[in-house]
């Protein structure tokens, strides 16, 4: 097995004086999907926005413990957020794209990081990113148009195109398909599954069956612990908590 | 049995009857508001209709050598070609008194105007002319029927004899009714028959253009600093109480720190709209963070969040995606703060905006006045034919408002991003 790129150690995360999340570990590895699952109010959401540092915009949101990604502890006073958010990309729950057109859309993150020479570079790498996101066909002849004017689906793969036309390690995704319909939501896991190939995604979801459907591996958080991780297979056929098992067959939840 | 035609039950008729209460409560209450603001803007267009056309008088003036060197015309008594044209007409008036009170008829601007029609025609000079000259306030007042002849003579501000000639005038042609340009290009005047507000107009447009140049950078830059950078803390709160509290301050407030810091202290030019329009500055500032905050918050957060994911630094969030989203939200509450400016008095009272100006200020550092304060001066001179001039003057003023707040509309319509 390969070496995990994002490890958690004994991590905490208050709110003020309420702790959200109790000494999670965690190995997420390269390349897979890794899907978080648990009831509401779990932390799940919470541990995902620690990963690239998105919690440090709640004020009375702390963080202790050791998170590192590919080595480096990303919380130590040496790293910059802005180089860390650079490569760990990140997908709301709800689409929101800028209210600007959908080529400026994409080449946002490319512009602010001077990431490309040229002018036809920085096009070609809009459309390598929208084609890698699966709406090139779809948007290739109204680039100018508001990313806006596009449907629940095709707004939030344009915001999967925005967060890979950087290029990160790592996407975070943070239930990116609860604002679809059946249809886009189909459309969307496939491309996560392609995305796996390039990436490692970490995604957080209230669909047992969409955990079980695009993830290698599970985690299920309950009351900000982490109570099982493993396979998606095992953790979904041969639970070795009663709380999993309760929850995967509906029982809490 | 259901049937749901029946009003009896659920308490029914009495919750008709109190919503058709409240209704027509409300429409009581526009209806009420409606009518004084029509008493109010009628009051004001009746009196200022006055103001639209001014009486003229036909003088007979003798332009010939020995009246004027055509060597310097400009030396030449154009007051006494005035007062010799009038006695020309009635040759029997004699006495000095009535003498006095025929040279009245025409306005003191008159041999300014006949001086002025000389050096732009040198070739009327050595000729004999019927010129058209501003007629006095009074004879104005006359012709329009505004002055009430059953009234004792003392009583009134043109006597028997006055009435006397005009009615002769006005019979042989030589009293006309033009529209009257020199309200909206002349500057104040003591005398009412000429007096204009472009001295007033240009004033305010000055102040409002430094207001502006002070207080949208300044607080605009206050609000997103306060909105989007900083830290939540005691300090923070104590300002924006404080701002919210600034706003309330009475204006003359702002003018007297205007006098005691910007004259007293700084020394900058008294009367003039670069320290008027300080002053504004001062008074708007509040209202304008405050609107363009409550503009920044309404910007859906998940911009922020999306830039920051992507890797903007703050402040290329802020400015990429918050604040052209806010801006024309941030627009409206500028424009709607300078419409306040516009129309604000007390502060420039204190620092001697309230000068008697007749000329046009030229730059923001020579004395000038305001509109509404213009409006003040005039409203306080005793003239009858002020009043029309202050009634005008009010409605310069609600035009120009009402200008604004359509900017406003329009920028806001134009700029404004759907999302």
């Amino acid at each position: 097995m390969a070496d995990p790129i994002i490890t958690a150690r004994n991590v905490n995360i208050f709110y003020g004086a309420a702790q959200a999340i109790f000494d999670v570990d965690l190995d997420i590895l390269p390349n897979k999907v890794t899907a978080l699952i648990g009831p509401s109010g779990c932390g799940k959401s919470t541990f995902l926005r620690a990963i690239n540092r998105m919690n440090d915009l709640i004020p009375i949101c702390r963080i202790e413990g050791d998170l590192k990604i590919a080595g480096q502890d990303i919380y130590s006073p040496s790293v910059d957020v802005v180089a860390l958010r650079a490569q760990v990309g990140m997908v709301f729950q709800k689409p929101n794209p800028f209210p600007k057109s959908i080529f400026e859309n994409v080449a946002y993150g490319l512009k602010i990081h001077k990431l490309t020479s040229s002018k036809t570079e920085l096009q070609d790498r809009v459309e390598w990113s929208l084609k890698s996101a699966g709406l090139w066909s779809e948007v290739a002849d109204r680039l100018n148009q508001p990313g806006n004017s596009l449907s629940g689906g095709q707004q939030q793969r344009l915001c999967i195109a925005r967060a890979i036309a950087v290029e990160p390690k790592v996407i975070l995704m943070d239930e990116p398909c609860s604002a679809l319909d059946p249809i886009a939501t189909a459309v969307v896991e496939e491309l996560i599954d392609n995305l796996r190939k390039d990436y490692t995604i970490v995604i957080v979801t209230h669909s047992m069956q969409q955990a079980a459907r695009i993830s290698q591996r599970t985690a299920f958080f309950h009351l900000g612990t982490l109570v099982e991780f493993g396979d998606t297979k095992t953790v979904f056929t041969t639970p070795a908590d009663e709380r999993t098992q309760n929850y995967i067959t509906g029982r809490i939840g | 049995m259901i049937d749901f035609t029946k009003k009896a039950g659920f308490n029914l008729i009495r919750r008709h009857r109190a919503e058709r209460r409240f209704q027509w409560t409300g429409r009581g209450a526009i209806a009420i508001s409606l009518l004084f603001l029509l008493f109010m803007v009628g009051s004001i267009l009746r009196d200022a209709s006055g103001v639209i056309r001014q009486t003229q008088i036909a003088l007979v003036v003798d332009l010939s050598v020995e009246n004027i060197d055509p060597a310097d015309p400009a030396s030449a008594s154009y007051g006494g070609l005035v007062k010799s044209s009038l006695r020309n007409m009635f040759p029997d008036v004699t006495d000095r008194k009535d003498k006095k009170r025929l040279y009245n008829l025409a306005s003191p601007e008159a041999s300014f105007e006949i001086a002025r029609m000389v050096k732009e025609n040198p070739e009327l000079l050595g000729t004999t002319q019927t010129l058209w000259v501003t007629a006095s306030d009074d004879l104005d007042l006359y012709i329009r029927g505004k002055v009430d002849v059953s009234l004792p003579e003392r009583q009134r501000r043109i006597s028997d004899a006055q009435i006397a000639w005009v009615d002769v005038l006005q019979s042989s042609g030589n009293i006309q009714r033009i529209a009257n340009w020199m309200f909206l290009t002349n500057g104040d005047s003591r005398e009412p028959e000429i007096a204009g507000i472009l001295s007033a107009l240009v004033g305010s447009a000055y102040s409002l253009a430094v207001c502006f140049a002070l207080a949208f950078p300044i607080g605009i830059g206050a609000a997103i600093y306060l909105e989007e950078f900083a830290p939540a803390n005691r300090l923070s709160d104590l300002i924006e109480v404080n701002i919210n509290n600034l706003a309330a301050v009475p204006s003359i407030v702002f003018g007297l720190l205007g006098l005691s810091i910007f004259l007293g202290y700084m020394g900058l030019p008294r009367s003039s709209p670069l320290v008027g329009g300080m002053v504004l500055a001062l008074m708007t500032l509040p209202t304008m963070i405050i609107a363009a905050r409550a503009s920044l918050q309404s910007v859906p957060p998940s911009f922020r969040e999306g830039a920051l994911a992507l890797g903007a630094s703050p402040v290329q969030a802020v400015f990429h995606h918050v604040f052209p989203v806010a801006l024309p939200g941030m627009l409206t509450g500028a424009i709607i703060g300078m419409a306040q400016a516009l129309g604000e008095t007390a502060p420039l009272l204190m620092i001697g905006m309230v000068a008697f100006i007749v000329d046009i200020p030229d730059s923001i550092l020579e004395p000038a006045t305001a509109l509404p304060v213009q409006i003040f001066l005039w409203a306080d001179s005793p003239e009858r034919a002020f009043t029309e001039k202050t009634a005008a003057a009010i409605i310069v003023l609600l035009i120009f408002l009402i200008l604004m707040n359509l900017i406003a509309i329009l920028l806001r319509r134009k700029l404004e991003t759907r999302f």
